[in-house]
């Protein structure tokens, strides 16, 4: 072996000892231990046996579902603005419609509890009508934070795609007599069709595995993270929290990598 | 035309106000004597102070395993990257998947997998190192990501054969050329470690002991226990904490990445 060949294995090394010892071991010993209760591997069968692991699944699925296309929706009509147009205080915009990507999930949560909690100012206003409005904690909350912590990666996401696309392409098909809208249905959509099926699964995936803002507004509702999460530590189940955290890691990573071999490079983080 | 602008523009606004208002409540319980009241109860610091004598220890652990984190993914990434884009093919994209996994499984099953093996391990399992190793795990395909994708843009091989055919042994091409040469990207890299670090709570919720509290703990322990008033006041510390470096991280990839685009 060369010198330089048996240097670049030693600048491996870090790399190769730390994630046998902190991410393959753990991840192995999870599967390990989901195999390991009374049930055996038959526990996940189980899993899809018990209605509440399948309906906490099922909808956890359908409320990332939607917030990802929410998101897409919000997001691309913003950020498609914001791309075409100049203006003053547009780099303040960018600035506001981003700035949340650095807020852990439970920080989303108090967002949404100060905007729609009791003493919220949605609820507020509400009360100067003579109404209440409380959806903090609801289906409605989660999916008000999950929007939160989702539009500012969505939105950098298509704003970079939307940077990409050739300006000739939407000026000819003006020029041939396309309205505003058919430019934008057959030519500009189609050009973003890769960054909003990248973006779309990082929102998604990143809705699916979501903890933090769940801990703060979910008290009462069983997405999948707080079953896992009242699994492990209320219950002490775990086989079972560790087949439900190795379902969901399966369903977000295989979804990543088909979204990445669609469209590139992905970030998903927090929530 | 118009109504499509109309609508855009609505639409842009009308989301700016989403992220912006709860952000700006939660500043301005955090400065008001009783939120309740309103501001006519008057501005005051003293939530802002409670804060400190409550939670300084987490502010001064999160910025501690931050560092740490910092400090493990340069030690660890960056000579990682360099042997990534020396690997040909298959072999390295393999390797970047796995240890970009962390990326795309939730914190939260990463958290369990942590604690299935070494939760019985005291001494390891107590400390704030258990939850350092959280984070490096976490920020670390972050840390290899920006590195390769500067590194990628330069002609390293050429520069590396240049200094090789003066004579120099490979780890002084790796430290005189390679490192320098990726510097935007190591900023880049090591800024959103830090940012991402600061921030992390899926993770460190299930890792964490009462005696291993960092700042995104305590703020969840505020926000089920305190009054409004504290639980803003610490959010509008950890705001103060983070979104300076949230700017710079994102001054620092754009940078890295014209650079890139440059070359």
């Amino acid at each position: 072996m060369s010198s330089a060949s048996r240097f670049v294995l030693i600048a491996a090394l870090p790399l190769a000892t730390f994630a046998a010892a902190f991410l393959l071991l753990p991840l192995a010993q999870l599967v390990h231990t989901s195999a390991s209760g009374p049930m055996g591997l038959s526990v996940y069968l189980h899993l899809l046996e018990r209605p509440r692991y399948l309906r906490a699944l099922l909808d956890t699925a359908l409320l990332s579902a939607l917030v990802s296309l929410a998101a897409i929706a919000i997001a691309t009509t913003a950020g498609l603005f914001l791309v075409r147009h100049r203006f003053a205080g547009r780099s303040l915009l960018i600035g506001l419609l981003t700035f949340p990507l650095a807020f852990p999930g439970v920080a989303v949560g108090f967002m949404i509890i100060l905007l729609a909690g009791r003493q919220g100012v949605l609820n507020q206003v509400a009360d100067l009508l003579g109404g209440r409005m409380v959806l903090a904690y609801s289906m409605t909350g989660l999916f008000l934070g999950y929007l939160y912590f989702s539009i500012p990666r969505v939105i950098l996401t298509i704003m970079a795609a939307a940077e990409k696309i050739d300006p000739a392409l939407e000026e000819a098909a003006r020029s041939l007599g396309a309205s505003p809208f058919a430019v934008l249905r057959d030519v500009t959509l189609p050009a973003l069709t890769p960054a909003l099926v990248a973006s779309g699964a990082i929102a998604f995936a990143t809705a699916m595995g979501a903890f933090g803002t769940a801990f703060t507004l979910a008290t009462n509702i069983d997405v999948l993270p707080m079953v896992i999460y009242t699994e492990f530590t209320l219950a002490a189940n775990f086989a079972t929290a560790a087949a439900l955290s190795v379902v969901l890691g399966l369903v977000t990573w295989v979804l990543l990598f088909a979204a990445r071999s669609l469209a590139g490079t992905t970030v998903a983080a927090g929530g | 035309m118009r109504p499509l602008f109309a609508l855009q523009l609505g639409v842009t606004l009308a989301t700016c106000l989403f992220m912006t208002l709860p952000a700006v409540l939660s500043v301005l319980a955090g400065v008001t004597a009783n939120y309740f009241q309103g501001i006519s109860s008057g501005l005051t610091l003293q939530w802002v102070a409670q804060v400190w004598e409550l939670y300084a220890d987490t502010i001064a652990r999160s910025l501690l395993i931050a560092f740490g984190a910092l400090v493990a993914t340069l030690v660890i990434g960056v000579p990682a990257a360099w042997a990534l884009l020396r690997t040909p093919g298959r072999l390295s994209r393999a390797v970047e998947e796995v240890v970009t996994l962390p990326l795309s499984v939730p914190g939260l099953a990463l958290a369990l997998a942590l604690l299935q093996l070494y939760g019985t391990w005291r001494g390891f399992r107590m400390s704030d190192w258990f939850i350092l190793v959280g984070h490096v795990l976490y920020t670390l395909p972050f840390m290899i990501r920006a590195v390769m994708a500067v590194m990628a843009t330069i002609d390293l091989p050429r520069l590396e054969e240049a200094a090789a055919a003066l004579g120099a042994p490979a780890w002084r091409r790796f430290i005189d050329i390679a490192v320098p040469n990726a510097a935007p990207g190591i900023l880049a890299g090591a800024l959103t470690v830090v940012t991402l670090s600061i921030g992390e709570f899926n993770l460190t919720w299930m890792l964490h002991t009462p005696l291993t509290k960092t700042l995104p703990v305590g703020l969840a322990d505020s926000y089920a226990s305190m009054r409004l008033e504290i639980a803003s006041a610490y959010t509008l510390v950890f705001f103060v904490m983070v979104l300076p470096l949230l700017v710079a991280m994102q001054w620092a990839s754009q940078r890295a990445q014209s650079i890139g685009a440059t070359r």
